[in-house]
């Protein structure tokens, strides 16, 4: 059983959402982003989504853009990343790590390449934001042939014969992107998302995640009533931002936003 | 590899926008069904008879084509070879091939019922051309363009602003064409229910490449039909300077089943290829995957997009259509870059000789055709698409003598 698939069992026994935060890899420093994993874990999360740095985010809002920013100018490698995942494995061997970035570093790796060193960094599962199901079949069968999952993206954009395909060909969980726009934007709709999240449920038994504008403590609360678990990205992107020149403060405020999340989905009433 | 019998008209891309390994669909997956309600739209209009009626009398009334073939003799005298032939896309409303395109998917737009119109822009031309269109149809126009460029191109900056569009900075990355063209993308994925991206060049997602081709053949059609009332033939080479490359495309795609015809891409050198300042990335670059679609690409050894460098803004992207990668790959097109310096030479000469002033992209064609002429004899034809004249480039040429203008 994959990690993934592991962890959410564990979580739907103990009637729990899933939180998922998100932090690019090296911002704004290389040196700390293992330590913060943990802190991220210590703080209530369940799995770890880490953003590989790239030039040209497309699909993501000016405050991820700027962590890549920042990881770049520290020429952050998608092989440091992987290196951080494999020091981050030596001290937790239960927290799943799924990667989240775009197509070019991972294919100028190689797709063998990357699919080998991931899994035996102990990377558990891949989402390439630029790269839809109509193009990503390549990659899908040599992830799979290393045990790790690729994650699809869901839309509110998504028509039902997408929807199908994209939950037929997803593994680990499926990721509905709960705005059309990009990361870190705003207005989302609990009631029209409890829509969409049943559509999708429809089709597939697999837990489904939902990221994009998800900014405090209550939107997480609500969404987690809805969905099978939260991704947070922006809200503590934006936090790292705020202390970038204050690198041994980062830990201690991403434990804090992090926290007070996992305590508003663990209070809220369970579906 | 294509065969040199293959067919390639009409046989590229394929339904998912494949050239070869080359093009496809790279997006997030809130843009897919978009990108297929675009292609569908595309594919009705292009089928349908009063869209292309009213498509070419814009083409006609608005843009005032056919644009002329101009035998340079002056200056083909003077470099003693081939005789050179211009394809006078600089004579277009707005002054360049740009809108061409921007008449084309404006009015696709419109029979799509969006009211709402983006656009990125380089050296300006191509925001310019979408605020043209935006304003003639009555349609919201915002512009995006890195602040860079903005700097360097200050006149069609306040162009589009008389037009009524939004001209909006885009201070990320490396402030230039690139940028912007993620800007736009961002705002597309927002705004996707009113607004209509008008891609200024022949890459991004399928069907951008395939559509903004068919828009800009318009000039090789033209020009197939021009050459043998004029010239009494086809011409021997064909020379295009190649950014993202839709004026390239554009001359080249109605002649790439003319076997005979020998086709050169020409790209910007910059400071020399070997100084790593350039904008090359065909024949300097290697493949991946960028803006929607697999090409050549100027990238680091862990795929980062790299900064390019040349002194014509709208040749400064490090990406280029799927189609040329194609074409490179399979021999039907030659690739080769000259550097600002034989640009700028190429600039003054067509001016001082032949009294036009072409555009500094242009101008990396005309360098590339002088010295291609030189090598050829005086009884055979070589045909640059002129794609746009120099007007916007005035501050830059007095700038690289000293003055300030």
């Amino acid at each position: 059983m994959s990690m993934l698939k592991e962890k959410f069992a564990q979580l739907r026994q103990q009637q729990k959402t899933a939180l998922i935060p998100f932090i690019t890899a090296g911002d704004p420093l290389p040196e700390i982003t293992v330590d913060l994993m943990q802190d991220l874990v210590a703080a209530g999360a369940d799995i770890i989504e880490l953003g590989i740095p790239f030039s040209d985010p497309m699909a993501d809002g000016p405050v991820i853009q700027r962590a890549s920013e920042r990881a770049l100018e520290y020429h952050v490698s998608l092989r440091d990343v992987l290196e951080m995942v494999s020091r981050f494995r030596q001290m937790d061997r239960e927290t799943p790590v799924v990667l989240m970035g775009y197509l070019n570093p991972i294919e100028i790796m190689g797709y063998q390449n990357f699919a080998e060193q991931a899994a035996e960094a102990g990377v558990d599962g891949a989402l390439v934001v630029d790269l839809p199901p109509e193009e990503g079949q390549e990659f899908q069968q040599i992830l799979q042939q290393h045990g790790l999952d690729q994650i699809y993206l869901v839309a509110p954009t998504s028509t039902a014969a997408r929807i199908e395909r994209i939950c037929d060909l997803s593994g680990g969980f499926v990721y509905y992107v709960s705005v059309k726009g990009v990361t870190g934007a705003s207005h989302l709709d609990i009631e029209s998302l409890d829509e969409k999240l049943k559509q999708i449920r429809e089709n597939t038994d697999l837990p489904v995640g939902v990221g994009f504008g998800i900014k405090d403590a209550e939107t997480a609360a609500a969404v987690s009533q809805v969905s099978d678990a939260v991704v947070v990205g922006s809200a503590l992107v934006s936090r790292v931002e705020a202390l970038a020149d204050q690198p041994e403060k980062i830990g201690a405020a991403l434990r804090e936003t992090l926290s007070d999340m996992r305590q508003a989905m663990d209070n809220a009433v369970h579906k | 590899m294509v065969t040199t019998t293959e067919k390639m008209i009409g046989n590229y891309p394929d339904e998912r926008g494949h050239f070869g390994p080359y093009g496809g669909l790279f997006v997030s997956e809130t843009l897919m069904d978009p990108l297929d309600e675009l292609r569908e739209a595309y594919q009705r209009f292009m089928q349908d008879e009063a869209f292309l009626k009213e498509l070419d009398e814009d083409l006609k009334h608005y843009v005032g084509r056919p644009s002329p073939i101009y035998h340079a003799k002056r200056w083909s005298e003077e470099l003693n070879g081939a005789q050179i032939y211009l394809k006078r896309e600089d004579l277009n409303h707005t002054g360049a091939h740009k809108v061409n395109n921007t008449v084309g998917q404006a009015l696709l737009a419109r029979h799509m019922g969006k009211t709402r119109i983006i656009a990125e822009t380089g050296a300006g031309q191509h925001g310019v051309a979408s605020a043209t269109v935006a304003a003639r149809l009555g349609l919201e126009c915002v512009v995006y363009m890195g602040a860079v460029d903005i700097a360097r191109q200050e006149a069609n900056v306040y162009r589009m602003r008389l037009l009524g569009a939004e001209v909006r900075s885009v201070e990320s990355g490396s402030k230039t064409l690139k940028d912007a063209l993620n800007e736009a993308m961002r705002d597309w994925v927002t705004n996707v229910d009113n607004t209509f991206y008008i891609i200024g060049t022949v890459a991004g997602p399928h069907p951008y490449p395939a559509m903004v081709r068919d828009f800009q053949a318009v000039i090789g059609r033209e020009a197939r039909r021009q050459m043998p009332e004029q010239a009494g033939r086809q011409p021997d080479a064909l020379v295009a300077c190649v950014g993202g490359g839709s004026n390239a495309i554009g001359l080249f795609y109605p002649y790439l089943d003319d076997r005979e015809v020998a086709i050169y891409g020409v790209e910007a050198a910059g400071s020399g290829l070997d100084s790593g300042q350039h904008a090359a990335p065909l024949c300097a670059g290697k493949p991946g995957v960028l803006h929607g679609n697999r090409t050549y690409l100027m990238e680091d050894k862990d795929g980062q997009i790299i900064e390019t460098h040349s002194v014509s803004a709208g040749l400064d992207y490090p990406g280029v259509g799927p189609e040329h990668a194609w074409l490179k790959d399979t021999g039907r097109a030659n690739y080769v870059a000259v550097t600002d310096q034989e640009a700028l030479a190429a600039f003054h000469d067509l001016t001082r000789i032949e009294g036009i002033i072409p555009a500094l992209e242009s101008s990396h064609a005309l360098a590339y055709a002088a010295k291609l002429a030189q090598t050829m004899r005086r009884d055979q034809i070589v045909l640059v698409n002129l794609s746009g004249r120099g007007d916007k480039d005035m501050h830059t040429v007095a700038a690289q003598e000293g003055l300030k203008i």
